[in-house]
């Protein structure tokens, strides 16, 4: 390396990083009114197909964001949300943590939406001690929940990283059950996209179907972004099941369902909480009917402190629905706020300092949020195991069955 | 055996679509030596013209009326796109060295998917495309074997496609016009060929072979987004290296070469290699393979000697 090349490079990332940690410090002592101002930033993908979802993320802290200032729930401080495009993209989910962990006055974190961009997210959290709560993250070794399902102990990789969802090894077996108990499958066909998400969701489908009595057939993947499934249709279609698990997401499982019945294999496609969107139905039209979606928690429209937030949600008039997870980026929202509350109470702390305390006041949480009371295990997890499967009935996701996991 | 006549089935529906687009590749490149990345663009342009062009016909158009009218909007908008990028981004580099129309490639293909991403309705995530014809009318070949409307349509259109463009290229003035050029540009303006006009033929020509195939892909799957145009082009860009770039049978061999290693890897690949999460890891084997014994591809050496 010639240095005046290294200098070419690293003056313009220097100028930047000034830059940037100039916007920081203006961020925390932007103060106009006399209140000071704290930030809660979000990582989710805000743009490509999972944008849906994603914004229904980022709405749902912005109206817990903005309902606190209204309320006055941190005292003394006034909430701003600062929302970063991961793209569903590990990489990008790294540069944009980094980008929320340089900027000193964000204090907490909701996101991100996929478990592949949080495995790159919560190191650079972790280091900064810089809470993050995922409204949908579910992979198990986020958390350290891989180790037991070799008999190993569970330690917690992540110290800042917390989840208000249920892992897949209770989603798949909780799906897993009702597809051979409440369905009747016989013949178990398994597909999934290789990422984080799906490929964990899939193989704890497959185990618990097993043991359930049920064939499972060798497990076929697929590229996320593919269009075109013939193939692996046409593979599957020799071996006759009557039931397919799709671990992933709904952009490819719409197409996946939607080819599948024209290619005339008319079995129920059943995925996880990441299938549970209303694009599903949307792309894949009238062949969704009849399929089968299994979602984190009771359906928001069940619980009776959900419906005031749908209301409120209704009434900011944001572009894009709540999405699946609109609801739990908001409790997740809520979390932290409360512990913000508490936190700067005594007034002192800032900087990291806060964060750290943030972390702690997180780790003990119990709330009452819409979907159900949150507090944490000692390593990040929701202790609350309710899980819902739903059915396409007329176009939508009607509840067939909302249970405790066991 | 019904289960690999299914498969071929499905790969030359697959090939035909990495063919059409990869002839836009292998001719821009046969003529200026260009690798154009943001061809998949103009492919996926295509498809956003037709869903254009439907939603401005009144509700109810019959389908026999409303799809000709979708691939000729789908046709102009890609044409118009592939025009104005040669003119303002390609044109003004023709002397500049090889690696500065490159990057301009790459850049218009940012461009361009950016500009539907942002500024079309609703396009941040995948927009729904009219299903005029019926993906569930399967056309039976055999006992089991199948073809689907949408994919029998991608098929014909994409043959169609080929025939005229290697008979203009082979029978019309211009066509000799473009195969003189690619030969000798200096030599062929000397003989009064107006090299500029040519280089937009093969510009043109290309796009409106990669606009059929955004609409029959829109067709088929039922969406288009704006990233659509990313990996197709990048498929096709590999299925023009395999055929040979540069030279237009290459295009189409190569293609339906890549649609038959894709779907065949799926089926029958050996297991911790096998599904079709593995296909694509096959593709570039085979790619490397051919490469190695081959390197100006499958039918490349007629560029060889035009070079």
């Amino acid at each position: 390396m010639h240095p005046p090349r290294l200098i070419r490079v690293a003056a313009p990332l220097l100028i930047g990083a000034l830059v940037l940690s100039a916007c920081g410090s203006k961020k925390e002592s932007g103060s106009t009114s006399g209140s000071k101002t704290l930030t809660i930033g979000v990582v989710a993908p805000l743009s490509g197909d999972l944008s849906a979802v994603g914004n229904g993320i980022k709405n749902g802290v912005d109206l817990a964001v903005k309902q606190a200032n209204e309320k006055k729930t941190v005292k003394g401080y006034t909430l701003t949300v600062d929302a970063q495009d991961d793209t569903a993209k590990a990489d990008v989910g790294a540069t944009v943590a980094a980008k929320l962990v340089a900027a000193s006055g964000v204090v907490g974190v909701v996101g991100p939406l996929n478990s592949s961009v949080a495995k790159a997210v919560a190191p650079v959290m972790a280091q900064a001690d810089l809470v993050e709560i995922s409204p949908s993250n579910s992979n198990v070794d986020l958390t350290g929940r891989g180790a037991l399902a070799t008999g190993g102990t569970q330690t917690r990789p992540y110290k800042s990283y917390f989840r208000v969802v249920a892992s897949d090894d209770i989603q798949g077996p909780f799906a897993a059950q009702f597809a051979v108990g409440s369905v009747k499958a016989k013949t178990i066909a398994i597909v999934h996209d290789k990422k984080a998400y799906g490929q964990g969701l899939a193989e704890a489908f497959a185990k618990e179907a097993k043991k359930g009595g049920a064939t499972v057939l060798k497990t076929e993947t697929i590229n996320p972004g593919d269009k075109d499934f013939s193939a692996t249709i046409t593979k599957l279609k020799a071996e006759k099941p009557d039931f397919l698990f799709y671990g992933g997401e709904y952009p490819e499982a719409s197409l996946l369902t939607k080819q599948l019945k024209s290619a005339g294999l008319k079995i129920p496609l059943m995925g996880g909480d990441g299938v549970q969107a209303d694009d599903y139905i949307k792309i894949a039209g009238a062949a969704a009917e009849g399929d089968f979606a299994t979602a984190l928690g009771a359906p928001t429209d069940s619980l009776a402190t959900a419906k005031q937030f749908v209301t409120d949600y209704a009434a900011a008039k944001y572009a894009d629905p709540i999405g699946p997870y609109g609801a739990y980026a908001y409790d997740a929202a809520n979390v932290i706020i409360a512990a913000l509350a508490k936190s700067t109470a005594d007034g002192g702390k800032t900087g990291s300092a806060l964060r750290t305390e943030v972390t702690k006041e997180v780790q003990n949480s119990d709330y009452d949020g819409i979907t159900g009371k949150i507090t944490f295990d000692q390593f990040g997890d929701t202790t609350v195991k309710v899980l819902t499967v739903y059915q396409v009935k007329g176009g939508k996701f009607v509840a067939a069955k909302t249970d405790t996991f066991k | 055996m019904d289960v690999f006549f299914q498969q071929l089935v499905n790969a030359i529906v697959l090939g035909a679509t990495y063919g059409l687009v990869a002839l836009g590749y292998t001719m821009v490149y046969g003529i200026v030596q260009l690798i154009n990345f943001a061809h998949g663009e103009i492919y996926m342009l295509g498809g956003f013209g037709a869903l254009t062009t439907y939603l401005a016909l009144p509700s109810g158009t019959p389908a026999g009326i409303a799809l000709p009218l979708m691939l000729v909007g789908g046709i102009v908008v890609s044409v118009t796109a592939a025009v104005i990028m040669e003119r303002f981004a390609y044109r003004p580099l023709r002397s500049a060295p090889r690696l500065a129309p490159l990057i301009t490639a790459i850049g218009v293909s940012v461009f361009l998917q950016e500009l539907v991403r942002n500024f079309y309705p609703n396009a941040k995530a995948a927009r729904n495309f009219p299903q005029l014809v019926n993906p569930d009318y399967q056309v039976k070949l055999g006992s089991s074997v199948q073809i689907s409307a949408p994919q029998l349509l991608t098929v014909v259109v994409a043959l169609v496609g080929m025939v005229t463009l290697s008979t203009f290229v082979r029978r019309s003035r211009t066509g000799r016009a473009m195969q003189a050029t690619a030969q000798d540009p200096d030599t062929a303006r000397l003989m009064g060929i107006d090299t500029d006009r040519i280089i937009v033929t093969a510009f043109v020509l290309g796009a409106a072979l990669a606009a059929l195939a955004g609409v029959s892909s829109g067709l088929q799957f039922g969406q288009v987004d704006f990233h659509m145009g990313f990996i197709t082009g990048v498929k096709a860009f590999t299925a023009a290296v395999l055929g040979g770039i540069g030279n237009i049978s290459g295009a189409v061999l190569g293609g339906f070469t890549l649609g038959l290693v894709e779907v065949m890897a799926t089926q029958y690949a050996p297991d911790p290699f096998s599904g079709g999460a593995w296909k694509d890891a096959w593709s570039f084997v085979v790619l490397i393979i051919v490469l190695v014994f081959r390197p100006t591809g499958l039918l490349g050496e007629r560029v060889a000697a035009r070079a």
